[in-house]
């Protein structure tokens, strides 16, 4: 017990920066996905501002970052970061590769949820002479926005998992912690704790998302 | 009457689905004039081409040769802003209704009018009028899915109706409806002819709702314009087959098949089908004139229809006598009415 109050002070700090660096990467991974997706969506054959060669640059763009594995792409990523956020390390730097890898994650679960919009309410806008901007802004993103909310709850358990991993380029967190403190010093209390706060934060967003894209769809 | 909407040979093909297939005619060298105010219906079977017809006369597909003027403004000749800027003078309703399940029903009446920038107050004035005109005032803050079918198409007229249109066009807009709601839609559609002088282009495949309210109507087949008339004139007097073929599925009054087989059954002699219009001998001046012809004749089956308030009629007799006697009679007869003999 007195074990425990030795670490807990450790343990809330870890978990505090961990949600920090899911926060801040979802707001830019979130945001990026959110632009990628819905340019996908909207330049596809059909759509409203059909646009051939973005659609396939933006696929390619998608298809070439997101099938590689996340511990490759933080290591890789680093002179990319240098530019950016003016490092290659820590926890900065891993905000920076968890964003990126999450915009093209997202891209692709926003395109999904799009395609599933009824085409007769775009046409509908459409033919009261709205323009393609704000049947985006009026239409397409209402009408999805019970299935966007469960796919960012989707993408927010899978930046979670990514942040597991920033103690590979010096970044803090729980599970740095967890390796570093648990694991390579065999104190398996430590190693356990911080899986017990991962579980318990994933079940509370994936219970946030649920209620919200309920209240959304009225059901 | 002025024109109103005028097609000038239009056509519209799609690109083959595979490549090296073949490119889809959906409309093929169509030329119509509908007249201000008229309630103007366009017939056909599905993939006749009516559907994209009517998306060619508000722009939401581009033509691919031919040319559309709405009152003066050449609309298959505009892009961009100056094309959505006709539009909202264009109202559409749609067969699933379509309307925004994020939005509530006065959410979705004011959605044309928050596109041509109407402030606030004076759009919740604008719904509130047009859910009461639609009989729809108490709904205001229910969302789509908790209304009935027939419900949700008003609310779709309500928002088609938003910004005064003077043309609306209904994409087979009762199709999805069950026949009293059908009856429902297409009264509230003959009052906004009726009461606001909207120019209304009724696209459907069947022909009680061209009866019920069209004025004129064309009929369509494989892409083209096959027949156009008054609704009476190609209703009486069909002059494809297609167009019989929509007859018949109104006029029960004409035996077929199965029917026809009772009949023959039962009745001795002769079929006879006389059709009359009000334009012809009346049904009185048919029978007494048989009569006089000492013809002995019974009234085997038939009815009378009301189309856009006129009577057409439609009466089979069994008639037994001599063969020259009942083509002499039926002569005389057939000054004012269409005779024809069921084999």
């Amino acid at each position: 017990m007195s074990e425990l109050a030795g670490i807990l002070p450790t343990l809330l700090e870890q978990t505090a920066i961990m949600l920090w660096i899911v926060a801040v990467s979802l707001v830019f991974g979130g945001f990026g996905g959110l632009v990628i997706g819905t340019g996908l969506y909207v330049t596809r054959r059909g759509g409203i501002l059909q646009q051939p060669v973005i659609w396939w640059v933006l696929g390619v763009l998608v298809n070439t970052f997101r099938p590689i594995p996340f511990i490759i792409f933080l290591a890789a990523m680093q002179p990319i970061g240098r530019l950016v956020v003016g490092k290659g390390i820590g926890t900065e730097y891993a905000i920076f590769a968890i964003a990126l890898a999450a915009t093209f994650g997202i891209a692709r679960i926003v395109e999904q949820n799009l395609v599933s919009i009824p085409t007769g309410v775009i046409e509908a806008a459409r033919s009261t002479g709205a323009s393609p901007w704000r049947i985006i802004r009026t239409v397409i993103l209402p009408e999805a926005l019970g299935p966007l909310v469960l796919g960012y709850t989707f993408a927010v358990i899978a930046i979670v998992d990514m942040s597991a991993v920033a103690g590979l380029v010096g970044g803090d967190g729980l599970g740095n912690w967890a390796i570093t403190y648990g694991y390579r010093q065999f104190d398996p209390l430590v190693t356990w704790s911080a899986l017990l706060v991962i579980v318990v934060v994933v079940q509370l967003i994936q219970a946030l998302g649920n209620w919200l894209a309920r209240r959304i769809m009225r059901r | 009457m002025a024109q109103h909407i005028v097609l000038d040979r239009v056509s519209k093909r799609f690109p083959p689905a595979k490549r090296g297939g073949e490119e889809i005619v959906a409309v093929d060298d169509v030329s119509l004039s509908i007249d201000r105010g008229e309630v103007f219906g366009i017939i056909g079977y599905s993939g006749a081409g009516k559907s994209t017809l009517v998306r060619l006369i508000n722009q939401l597909e581009p033509v691919s040769s031919g040319r559309i003027t709405i009152g003066d403004v050449p609309i298959t000749e505009l892009r961009g802003r100056r094309l959505r800027e006709q539009q909202t003078g264009i109202g559409m309703i749609f067969q699933r209704f379509n309307l925004l399940t994020s939005r509530t029903v006065a959410g979705n009446v004011a959605y044309p009018l928050e596109v041509v920038g109407v402030e606030r107050a004076e759009r919740k004035r604008r719904v509130a009028e047009l859910l009461e005109f639609v009989g729809l005032a108490g709904r205001a803050d229910a969302y789509p899915e908790q209304l009935s079918g027939g419900q949700q198409q008003r609310v779709g007229i309500a928002r088609a109706l938003a910004t005064n249109p003077q043309v609306l066009l209904a994409d087979e807009a009762t199709s999805a409806l069950d026949p009293e709601t059908t009856v429902e839609v297409l009264d509230l559609l003959a009052r906004v002819n009726r009461e606001l002088g909207v120019t209304i282009v009724v696209i459907t495949h069947e022909m009680e709702v061209i009866t019920r309210i069209a004025d004129r109507v064309a009929v369509m087949e494989a892409g083209r314009v096959v027949e156009v008339g008054t609704t009476y004139d190609v209703f009486t007097r069909p002059s494809t087959p297609v167009a019989k073929r929509f007859v018949q599925t109104v006029v029960r009054a004409l035996p077929q098949g199965d029917e026809l087989e009772q009949l023959r059954a039962k009745h001795e002699g002769r079929l006879f089908t006389i059709s009359f219009t009000d334009e012809g001998a009346s049904e009185a001046r048919v029978f007494s004139a048989l009569a006089k012809a000492g013809i002995d004749f019974n009234l085997v089956h038939g009815g009378v229809d009301d189309i856009q308030g006129r009577v057409y009629g439609l009466l089979t007799i069994a008639v037994r006598g001599d063969a020259d006697a009942i083509a002499w009679a039926l002569q005389r007869v057939g000054a004012g009415v269409r005779v024809e003999e069921q084999r």
